[in-house]
Formats: C-alpha cells, sequence, structure tokens
C-alpha cells in the first residue's frame, strides 16, 4: 500500500494540470491515468484558450474563465523554464466568424448580455464588419458578413501542454500511475484507498479529474458529476506557410504550420467514429470563411468526446459525505489549465474550495428550475 | 453502377482485388473494384497491361497479364484513379477521383491493398538517394527506366534477387549486392529445410535460379553484412556518397535497401478490426478467418493484406473471398461454395509450404525493428528514436501516446512508415512485447484529400 | 539518378522540370521525370529544411512532393506525366496565394 498527500484519477489536461499545481505546492500527489487506448479527451482538443463564448448566463462561469487566462501566460512560462517544453502560447485575441446577418446579430446579442452580466468585472468585445475583419484576415470570403472579437481569446498546443504538465508534475516529485483503470475505491473522510490490479494507493485528499469516467466514480466519494460525451470532429491540413496572425473558434493554424478546422457537436453516445457528411460541413464553413483553404490537402482528422455538464458549465465540487474529495469536470481543459493549475489545486492542497466556487457544485442540478 | 447498393466493393487491382473481381462478377454479384493507380496491376503487377512480352521483368510478372484480362473481360465495373479515403462498417465507402468526393455503398467489402515494404531504418534512410528495392522495380515497370551511376542493392530476401536479376537484363547491374541475412537466420532455416524441400520445391527453384543467375552475372556480393550505414555528401543536395557497412564501403548513387515485406494493414486498423502480431513474419496481421472474412460481416480481406504469401497465393485467397462473399449475398449455396473452394485451397496450401523457411531465412535483424536512439524514426514530423524512448519513460504506454507527445505519426504518411518502427523502440524500452504495445490507429482520412473536395465543391 | 533502359521503346513525353525541356516515358510519374532529370533530392522538408528524395515511389512514404503545375506538396509518385507538365522542386512548407479583393 502506497501513500501519498493526495490522488488525482485522469491524466488528461484537467487532472495533469491539478496534480501539477499540488506538485507544486509541496504535496506529494500520485496521478493515475488509463493506458493507450481510452477516451482521452485532452487528445482530441483543438487548443483554443478561448474567453469570448464561455459563460453566458453563468457569470461565475466567465469570470473563471478570465482567471484562467490570466494565469495561462505565467503558466506556460513556468513550463517553458521547468521542462523545456514550449506550449506554443499566442494571445492575439480571437473572432467568431459570422456567415450571415442572422449570425452576426446574434452573436452581438449575446456578447452584449456578456457584458452585461460581466457588470463591474467588465467584459471589452467588439464587433468587426467584413472590411475592417479584412485587414486581419487574409483571403477573407465574401460570405463572411463580420465577427465578434475580444483581446482575451488566444490558442495553445494541447499535446504540448499535456505533456509539459506531465513532466513537470513528474519533476517536482509527483509520481505518474499508468495504465491502471480503477477495480475498487473505499472512501472515509480524509482517507481515500485505490486498488488497481495488484496496486493499492491511498491519500488524505483525492481529486476525480477522469474525464467522462467520472459519472461512474463520483457516487463513490460522496460527489456527484452529471457529465455525458459530445462528439467533436477536427480537420487538420499539411503544413502551409504562416497565414493567420490569430484565431477564430473554429479556424486555427498551430505553430508547425498544419491548419485545424473543427467544431462540430454531435450528441452519439460514447462513439468515437468519424462521419464524411460532418467532415463535410466543417470543410464546407472552412471554405466559405477563406475560399483559399479549399485547395490544401487535410492530412489528419480525429473524433473525440467533449466531457460535457449538462449545461456547459463546469463542475467543481467537494464531498460533503467524505471531506478532502474534489471533483473537477470541464469540456475547455486547455483553456482552463491556467485556473486549474494557479487556482483550483491550492484549494486543493488548502482542504478546502473557497466560497465563490460554489454556484459551481452539481447540487445546482438539484434546484428546480423556476417556472 | 446506378443501383443503391453493390454487392461487393473491392479495394485494389492487385492480384487479389482482380482475382476476386474477375470472379464475383461470373458468380453474378454487382461488383467493383476500386483502386488508386490509373491501370490494374497492384505493384506487383503494376503496368502489367502495357508491358512487352520480352521485359527483363521476367515470366512470373508477365502472369499478370491475364489477370488484368480476365478484369476487363469480366462484368465488373472498374474504377482506377480513385482513392477511398473513409469507410464505415455499415459498407458505406467515401472515395475521392479527380478531385471530387462521392459515396459508394456495398453490401460487403473486400479489403485487398497487399503489402509495402518493410521499413529499413538504417543511419543515412532519410537521405536523398535511398529508396527501397521495390521503388526501382517501379522505375522499370512504369517507365523502363534504370538507375544511372552505381546502384547497391542491401538487405535481404526474395525480392532483393528478384530486382538483381531484372536490372541485369534491363542493362543496369547493380554495383554491388549487401546481404544482411544474420548468421543465425541460416542454422533456423536449415532446421526447416528437409520438411520444405518437396512441397516447396518450386520456389526454392526459382529462388536459386535468381541467386545464380546473379552469380553469373559477375556482382559482387557480400554476406552477414552488419552495421549496414548510408554517408551523403558534405554538401549541396546531401544525396548519399557511398555505403559503408562493418569491415567495408562501396561508392554508391543509389541505395536500394529492402527488409522484407509487411501487409498494408492501413484501413484494417483504421476500421477497429482485430489484429494479431505475427513473431514469424514480425508484422501485424488482421484478424481473419479461412475465408478472409474478419469480426464484422460486411468487411473481409484478401491476398498479402491478411499475411505475406505472395502473388499466386493472393490470386488464390481472392477467389476464395468471392466465393465466400457470394454465399454470405445469398447468391451461392454454402455447400457450393466449400466444394468450389477446395482445389483452391489445395492450391494455396502449396503456396504455402515455401513460407516458414523464407520468413526463417529472411528474418530481420533486430537493428531493422529496433534502429539506434539517433536514427529518424518518423520521417515525415522527423522525430528520432530516442524521442519515442523518451517518451515511453515519460509515461506514454503506446504509439498513439508516443504520437500524443512527439508528434510521430502526425505527418502525411499516418504512420505507414514509422509504424513498425514506433512499436517496436516502445516495446523494447517499456520491456513489454509488441503485441502488448500495439499499433496506430489511423482515421479517416486514408489518404489525404482537399479541404474543397472535402466540402464537395466538384472537380478540379 | 535513373536513365532510360538501353533496349526501351517506350514512347515519351515532354515536360519540363525545373524549367528545363525534358523528354520522359509516357508511363512514368512526376516523381520518375524528376529522377530522370537528375534530382536525388526533390524537396526540402518543413519541419527542418532537409533535402529529400522519393523512398517507395508507391504513394505510402510521401516523400515525393513537388509542385506540379503550379500546385504545390504533390505527392509526385502518383501523377503520371503529361505532355507540357510543369514539375519544380517543393521548398519547405507550401506557400499559399490569397487575392485579397
Amino acid at each position: 500500500m502506497q501513500r501519498f498527500d493526495a490522488i488525482v484519477i485522469g491524466g488528461g489536461l484537467v487532472g495533469s494540470a491539478i496534480a501539477y499545481g499540488l506538485a507544486r505546492a509541496g504535496l506529494r500527489p500520485a496521478l493515475i491515468d488509463e493506458g493507450d487506448v481510452a477516451f482521452r479527451a485532452s487528445r482530441g482538443n483543438f487548443g483554443l484558450v478561448w474567453v469570448q463564448s464561455k459563460g453566458l448566463g453563468a457569470p461565475h462561469y466567465q469570470r473563471w474563465t478570465r482567471l484562467s487566462s490570466e494565469e495561462w501566460p505565467a503558466l506556460a512560462a513556468e513550463l517553458a523554464e521547468r521542462t523545456g517544453i514550449s506550449v506554443g502560447h499566442e494571445r492575439p485575441g480571437g473572432v467568431h466568424l459570422c456567415l450571415s446577418e442572422a449570425e452576426f446579430a446574434e452573436r452581438q446579442a449575446r456578447m452584449e448580455q456578456m457584458r452585461q452580466e460581466a457588470g463591474n468585472f467588465g467584459f471589452e468585445y467588439r464587433m468587426l464588419g467584413a472590411d475592417e475583419l479584412r485587414g486581419m484576415l487574409p483571403g477573407l470570403g465574401p460570405a463572411v458578413v463580420g465577427a465578434s472579437w475580444t483581446r482575451y481569446d488566444g490558442h495553445a498546443n494541447s499535446l504540448y501542454l499535456l505533456h509539459a504538465l506531465h513532466k513537470g508534475f513528474v519533476a517536482r516529485g509527483g509520481t505518474y500511475i499508468p495504465n491502471r483503470t480503477v477495480d475498487y475505491a473505499a472512501a472515509q473522510p480524509n482517507d481515500f484507498r485505490l486498488g488497481s490490479g495488484a496496486a493499492e494507493i491511498s491519500a488524505p485528499k483525492i481529486v476525480l479529474a477522469a474525464g467522462l469516467g467520472n459519472a461512474k466514480l463520483a457516487p463513490l466519494f460522496g460527489l456527484s458529476a452529471p457529465v455525458r460525451p459530445q462528439r467533436g470532429q477536427i480537420l487538420v491540413t499539411e503544413r502551409a506557410g504562416r497565414m493567420f496572425e490569430m484565431p477564430t473558434t473554429t479556424v486555427r493554424q498551430t505553430i508547425e504550420g498544419g491548419i485545424m478546422i473543427g467544431d462540430s457537436m454531435e450528441d452519439v453516445g460514447f462513439d468515437t467514429s468519424q462521419r464524411p457528411d460532418v467532415m463535410a460541413a466543417m470543410a464546407e464553413r472552412a471554405v466559405k470563411s477563406f475560399p483559399w483553404l479549399a485547395e490544401l490537402q487535410v492530412v489528419r482528422a480525429w473524433a473525440a468526446l467533449r466531457v460535457m455538464p449538462p449545461d456547459g458549465t463546469p463542475i467543481y465540487d467537494e464531498s460533503e459525505k467524505f471531506a478532502g474529495a474534489f471533483t473537477a469536470n470541464c469540456h475547455s481543459g486547455v483553456t482552463l489549465a491556467g485556473a486549474h493549475a494557479n487556482a483550483f489545486a491550492p484549494m486543493v492542497a488548502a482542504g478546502a474550495l473557497a466560497p465563490d466556487m460554489v454556484p459551481f457544485s452539481a447540487k445546482r442540478f438539484d434546484v428546480p428550475q423556476a417556472a | 453502377m446506378t443501383p443503391d447498393r453493390v454487392d461487393l466493393a473491392i479495394i485494389g487491382a492487385g492480384p487479389a482485388g482482380m482475382a476476386a473481381a474477375a470472379l464475383a462478377a461470373e458468380l453474378g454479384l454487382d461488383t467493383v473494384l476500386i483502386d488508386e493507380q490509373d491501370s490494374p496491376g497492384g505493384q506487383i503487377y503494376r503496368g502489367i497491361e502495357r508491358a512487352p512480352e520480352n521485359t527483363p521483368l521476367g515470366a512470373d510478372y508477365l502472369a499478370g497479364k491475364s489477370l488484368a484480362a480476365s478484369l476487363r473481360a469480366s462484368g465488373a465495373a472498374y474504377l482506377p484513379a480513385t482513392t477511398i479515403w473513409h469507410i464505415d462498417p455499415d459498407g458505406t465507402l467515401s472515395l475521392i477521383s479527380a478531385g471530387a468526393s462521392r459515396t459508394l455503398r456495398a453490401h460487403r467489402i473486400l479489403i485487398a491493398t497487399g503489402a509495402i515494404e518493410r521499413p529499413v531504418p538504417i543511419p543515412g534512410w532519410t537521405l536523398p538517394g535511398v529508396m527501397t528495392a521495390g521503388a526501382a522495380q517501379i522505375m522499370l515497370k512504369t517507365a523502363d527506366l534504370v538507375p544511372a551511376g552505381r546502384a547497391v542493392l542491401a538487405g535481404q530476401g526474395p525480392l532483393l534477387w528478384l530486382v538483381a536479376a531484372q536490372l541485369i537484363r534491363a542493362g543496369a547491374p547493380p554495383a554491388a549486392i549487401l546481404e544482411t541475412t544474420p548468421h543465425r537466420n541460416y542454422h533456423a532455416a536449415a532446421r526447416l529445410l528437409p520438411a520444405t524441400l518437396w512441397p516447396g520445391r518450386r520456389a526454392l527453384r526459382k529462388g536459386l535460379a535468381l541467386i545464380r543467375e546473379v552469380r553469373r552475372a559477375g556482382i559482387p556480393i557480400r554476406r552477414e553484412v552488419r552495421g549496414l550505414r548510408a554517408i551523403g555528401r558534405a554538401t549541396g543536395d546531401k544525396s548519399v556518397e557511398r555505403v559503408v557497412w562493418d569491415g567495408g564501403e562501396i561508392a554508391a548513387d543509389l541505395l536500394l535497401l529492402h527488409e522484407g515485406v509487411i501487409p498494408n494493414t492501413q484501413i484494417s486498423l483504421a476500421l477497429g478490426l482485430d489484429h494479431r502480431w505475427d513473431a514469424a513474419q514480425l508484422c501485424w496481421r488482421p484478424a481473419v478467418d479461412e475465408w478472409g472474412a474478419t469480426g464484422v460481416p460486411t468487411i473481409a480481406i484478401a491476398g498479402d493484406g491478411g499475411g505475406i504469401a505472395g502473388a499466386a497465393a493472393a490470386s488464390l485467397s481472392g477467389r476464395l473471398a468471392a466465393l465466400d462473399a457470394a454465399a454470405f449475398l445469398d447468391k451461392l449455396d454454402p455447400a457450393e461454395r466449400d466444394r468450389r473452394a477446395r482445389p483452391l485451397r489445395a492450391a494455396l496450401k502449396r503456396q504455402l509450404a515455401i513460407r516458414p523457411f523464407l520468413d526463417a531465412l529472411y528474418r530481420p535483424a533486430p537493428a531493422v525493428l529496433v534502429p539506434a536512439d539517433d536514427i529518424v524514426a518518423c520521417r515525415c514530423e522527423e522525430v528520432t528514436v530516442a524521442q519515442i524512448r523518451r517518451a515511453a519513460r515519460l509515461g506514454a504506454q503506446g504509439p498513439n501516446q508516443a504520437k500524443a507527445f512527439t508528434r510521430c505519426g502526425m505527418g502525411p504518411c499516418q504512420g505507414r512508415i514509422c509504424g513498425p518502427i514506433v512499436s517496436a523502440v516502445m516495446a523494447e524500452t517499456l520491456g513489454k512485447p509488441i503485441a502488448e504495445i500495439g499499433a496506430y490507429r489511423p482515421r479517416a482520412p486514408y489518404k489525404p484529400i482537399t479541404l474543397g473536395a472535402l466540402a464537395g465543391l466538384g472537380a478540379e | 539518378m535513373f536513365r532510360k533502359r538501353p533496349d526501351s521503346a517506350a514512347p515519351t513525353v515532354p515536360v519540363s522540370v525545373e524549367g528545363r525541356d525534358i523528354r520522359v516515358p509516357a508511363g512514368a510519374s512526376a516523381a520518375a521525370a524528376m529522377l530522370l532529370a537528375g534530382f536525388a533530392a526533390i524537396r526540402e522538408t518543413g519541419v527542418t529544411g532537409t533535402p529529400r528524395g522519393p523512398y517507395c515511389l508507391v504513394g505510402v512514404c510521401f516523400d515525393c512532393f513537388a509542385e506540379i503545375n503550379g500546385i504545390p506538396n504533390r505527392q509526385s509518385c502518383m501523377v503520371r506525366v503529361a505532355p507540357g507538365m510543369a514539375i519544380r522542386r517543393q521548398h519547405g512548407r507550401r506557400a499559399v496565394e490569397v487575392n485579397d479583393a
């Protein structure tokens, strides 16, 4: 039986950011992870560090996302220094393209609502017309009517981030336990045991960050994590010379030069198969936005499952029944890495979530909706 | 091909595909044969329709002519210059042809994509002027072109001797042959020789005749070559300048490598079919029954893509798959299927007799599977063996995680070339058998497709 | 790199390789045309700028990227020569031309 200061279940972007933060806070954590074939939302990620679309109707989520975006550059710099891995973070601002007047009006309304809900915290955005956009984005298609823009948005390489967090975690004394599923779990207040195969580990603190696996794990620890899968597909083109100076919600260029196209949302259960018709629709919107994209070859594509809470807003919770058990669930593991490493992990290390995390609790789903 | 669904869609116009198409059409199946080249033959019979009778490529190659003729004469539809980029197990194929994407639906799909050369990751294998032995053969088959300057053949296997003989007949004898067969292979092969002598006699005779032909031409031959490496020019295009090995070296303008062929499993892996690691052939093969059927009823596999057995075996397995497809689609009585299969199985057994001996004799040396640290494993993304090892030590448990950490396998070849190397390197680093490490999981598009074609914008 | 087989009677087709006119056998690929024209390296990689030439010639290795008739990053071993084809080496990542109205 190996004893640790904390156990994090799940070695994806959420789990490894939290584990890294715990190790940095001086704890000796264990990070337990599945094997080479697992759902792994983190491997399917688009790579946006995105603020402008997050938290409509949920100002706490808007603020949490902004906080994470502010923490990001420091986290990226620290990881580069400690692990030698540059995660390629850039924060040039970002746009959401609108391909019709109706889309533009709807987007404007959303942005305005975000601004009002932000209150004193503030949310600055601009709606850009096609002419101004053309100066910012090369070869913009005639179908593009305009876009919403904020300065808070950016992007990074999500795989390098995952690699850097793992490397940084181990460098800080964390123990990585791969290729395991949790066979059994025993929970007592501040005393948690996990068995996997012949191995047993225990710790006074535990964080459930197992993505879609959290739904089944959570009740064992007096928690609730009602997440469901939402499929997203991504296309990546051959490397091209640098074309984009800033990302859009559905088209971004990586440091290596490949252009990523994304953003399908499909409700299909635990199914990671690809759909040619969905890929075609994504390609069509991309080519409408930037006609010159039509010539580029798609060299790889995939489908992955987002970890989606019922209302899209993250679920962060601490167990009342078993003190010391926490959970983190979201579909924005890249964007929220800053908050997870620099805000959430310190809370876990201190033993309790801050009071302003209460709106993120799964208890919100118990409240009947006002008519 | 206007009906809603064809009976049988065959992918690959090599011997397995051509034989399957002709027989399936004869059995009354509505059949379509899809291939990315612009004429039939696959790679082994590439360019066969235009080949002259006195081709330096030899009689075995010419045997492909009748297969191509049968295909043309059959009622099967043939779609050349067409690439498959996605298959749905429900029988829907996504194709691209002349820059336009379209779909085709079939009740049964037969994958007959054959074999590819095993990667040969020696130091300098990425230098310009270093190619596969098969590449030189393709130059002869398609364009009647032969190496200019000093061509060195290095590696082992029947194809090495075949290409050497073909180049000699074509008036361009290689400057040397460096055979890498390790000494211990001879003992292992010798043990199998008694059982192989009679059933494998034709193949053995053919092989010996080729080796004799090459010796008679006076080509310098080195045996048990170790430490093979290609050295490039210091300036200019850095192309290969000489080939060095433990105890020798030779000037070269072209280095042709060969360490056997392995099944092309790109589509079968993408479909998530079960694969087994073949310890004798040191490669992955899809799990298929004696008809080529897989765990997915709509998908079957024929030819070298199911396991290396050669061209003659491939056309036999193609015909078996056609019989099974007909029975599966209720167009052939199962007893009749079995009756017609019997002579094919007997012939197939004869073809397979030589395999254990060849597999033992030409078993690649360990360094072919697990190269040294500084060698490029992933050519597309220029990821070294050392980087793969580091990823494994950092917790990557298999090639798909290694891909996420290092970018290996993310390039346009989609892991076709580096796959075997990455799995073997990770197995050795983690101290686990390759069977446990697994292979890449490729995804669609199986071959690159432009965004325009994908968006359905039509032909360029 | 390569030359015509001594007894070859293959019909030929006029193409240009790096601006130089050359006749290549009708069944040759664009990659073969470049090899016939004497090039061992036909591109530099987009990752490190390292010179590369074709490796497999059967569409598996993707090391044969070349610019064909003005379109970059074509898998040249999979493109058969046609009269008047203009074949050029591929230097690193493909460039994209954009017409901003």
